[in-house]
């Protein structure tokens, strides 16, 4: 069995982020563009359950401008994915149509048992993707997966809910997987494994060839702005007995939150 | 006539904060209010809902809707809306709808969008709705396209709760339960141990970081977080370290949080931080130093050593509690 993951290309969380002149967007110039945290998580999984001989080989999905996006998708070859396949699409591409590129290029792949996705993608924080991809698939969910162990068509797979409280779910394949933080360590991509990435053909599909438009986009941002800036800090003055007495009473009194 | 759905959360037969923030911006565009509510004793809600302006009430009061079922869920919910066609759907962004709402928007070809901050919907049922972007180092205005019925997650805590002029009496539809083989199945739920809310519906969070030297001093975060009956969090470096799950990471790379009040006790503010809380109303940052960066995010700033400090402090919110 084939084993598919999804994953998408971001800027470096360490990216201090500029506005385009008219607002439109964001100011890419200069952005470091890595894997998306969440989907390292993704693609270890995939590698550990090849390496339990629980998968065949594993293929991994980007949709994306492809000229960047083949750079992610080699870091995932590097680790140890067997094949890679970028959609090429323009960088606004919502999660409605990137879900539909994704289920429409999987489809085209055969049989497939499990796909797994990051939880979210630490850009535009939707967290849609995923869930969106198993309905377009007819497949079983788990988000927010932390713990996952499969067996023949089986999936059993632990799940943060609110206020740290752990769901423990069973699904019936075809299933689809957002990786959490805690399911794994991703690892670095050896040197050998680098220098064979680098040869390897990735695969290139159109949004027309899966079968998307931008008529598939149900949501756009727009009008971006840069958060107000904060009124300058007030700093508290005196011993600890002092600085606690002062603060609760402007938390009080001013700020009027307590 | 277009109209706007509610999606009701309720805990022990009350309405959560988040749905009333949601039902009065909802009485705010004047048109038709539909509330749905999952789950045993949705019915009951109807005096409530009534009282906040609802008209119509979709109740899907089975006690097999009490335990959270993704295929299930978005089965009902889906159901209600294709037949309802509201031009707006609202929920709170808690983790619940962040799993559910996508899978239908999936379902009925229409557009999702989450974490909103600000919203308002017009009389002929358009929305302006403006969400973070890059947990919070930007925010943009969500536009969508060919989508009939937009569902808008909000995040809690941002939109103010004012009074229902006039109670209304809704009427109470029953929602039948769907004949679906199901691919999923809930086996087990681990409560976690704080009982306290999550952190992305916390009214007041208290974070702990590095300057805690190590897993015991986290201690005092709990301690203080206790009194102010708060959710606590870290930072990720003590997340890494192993001091605290991954489920109390704030930031880029963990959650997301705009807590009417954050305090940052030993967290000298990496960017990917200060991107995931600076959506906070009010901050307050304790660090040894003065030149940390989260000073420059902070309402309230106060330089020194965090065990003379956060006892301290304690101390002080007790007795301004008592009163």
């Amino acid at each position: 069995m084939k084993v598919f993951v999804c994953i998408k290309q971001v800027p470096d969380t360490e990216t201090k982020i500029k506005l385009k002149p008219d607002n439109s967007g964001v100011d890419f110039t200069g952005v470091k563009w890595v894997m998306n945290p969440y989907d390292e998580f993704a693609v270890e999984e995939a590698i550990k359950m090849k390496e339990a001989g629980k998968a065949q080989s594993v293929t991994v999905f980007s949709v994306g401008p492809k000229t960047r996006v083949v750079e992610t998708l080699r870091t995932a070859l590097a680790m140890g994915a067997d094949d890679a396949v970028v959609i090429d699409a323009p960088e606004d591409l919502d999660p409605s149509a990137t879900a539909k590129a994704l289920a429409g290029a999987i489809k085209a792949e055969g049989e497939f048992t499990f796909v797994l996705t990051g939880k979210l993608a630490i850009d535009d924080n939707a967290a849609s993707v995923s869930q969106m991809l198993a309905e377009n698939l007819g497949a079983a969910q788990a988000t927010v997966v932390s713990k996952l162990e499969v067996a023949e068509g089986m999936a059993t797979a632990e799940r943060e809910v609110e206020g740290g409280t752990r769901e423990v779910t069973q699904m019936k394949s075809p299933a689809v997987i957002g990786a959490n933080k805690g399911l794994n360590m991703p690892r670095y991509a050896s040197l050998p494994g680098i220098m064979k990435a680098k040869k390897k053909a990735i695969k290139e599909l159109t949004l027309d060839g899966v079968g998307v438009s931008a008529a598939d986009i149900r949501v756009r941002h727009k009008n971006f702005q840069m958060p107000a800036e904060k009124p300058a800090v007030k700093m508290l003055a005196g011993d600890a007995k002092a600085q606690a007495a002062e603060l609760a009473k402007l938390l009080r009194e001013e700020a009027k939150v307590l | 006539m277009s109209q706007v759905l509610v999606f009701a959360e309720f805990a022990n037969g009350q309405l959560k904060k988040g749905t009333l923030e949601l039902l009065s911006a909802a009485r705010k565009s004047g048109l038709k209010i539909q509330a749905l509510a999952l789950g045993s004793g949705a019915k009951g809600l109807a005096d409530q809902l009534g009282k906040e302006g609802v008209d119509q009430v979709f109740a899907a009061d089975d006690a097999k809707l009490d335990q959270y079922n993704p295929e299930l869920f978005a089965e009902v919910v889906s159901g209600v809306l294709t037949a309802q066609k509201p031009a707006v759907v609202l929920a709170s962004s808690t983790m619940l709808a962040r799993d559910l709402f996508p899978r239908v928007a999936a379902h009925m070809n229409v557009g999702v969008t989450s974490d909103c901050t600000e919203l308002e919907i017009s009389g002929s049922g358009d929305v302006k709705a403006r969400r973070p972007m890059y947990s919070g180092k930007c925010t943009a205005e969500v536009a969508f396209e060919n989508s009939p019925t937009k569902i808008v997650l909000m995040r809690p805590n941002q939109l103010s709760i004012t009074p229902a002029t006039a109670a209304k009496t809704p009427s109470v539809e029953a929602v039948s339960m769907p004949a679906k083989d199901l691919k999923t199945l809930v086996k087990e739920i681990v409560k976690g141990t704080s009982g306290k809310l999550d952190l992305t519906e916390a009214n007041i969070i208290v974070s702990g970081g590095r300057g805690l030297k190590d897993a015991a001093g986290f201690k005092i975060v709990e301690d203080l977080a206790n009194v102010l009956g708060a959710t606590a969090g870290a930072s990720r470096a003590i997340v890494d370290a192993g001091w605290v799950p991954h489920t109390m990471q704030v930031g880029q790379t963990g959650k997301t949080v705009a807590p009417t009040l954050y305090i940052a006790i030993g967290i000298s503010g990496a960017i990917q931080h200060l991107a995931g809380m600076s959506g906070s109303k009010v901050i307050v940052a304790i660090n040894k130093d003065a030149n940390a960066p989260i000073f420059q995010k902070a309402t309230y700033g106060i330089v020194g050593d965090a065990f003379e400090i956060v006892p301290a402090l304690t101390e002080e919110f007790k007795k301004l509690l008592a009163h």
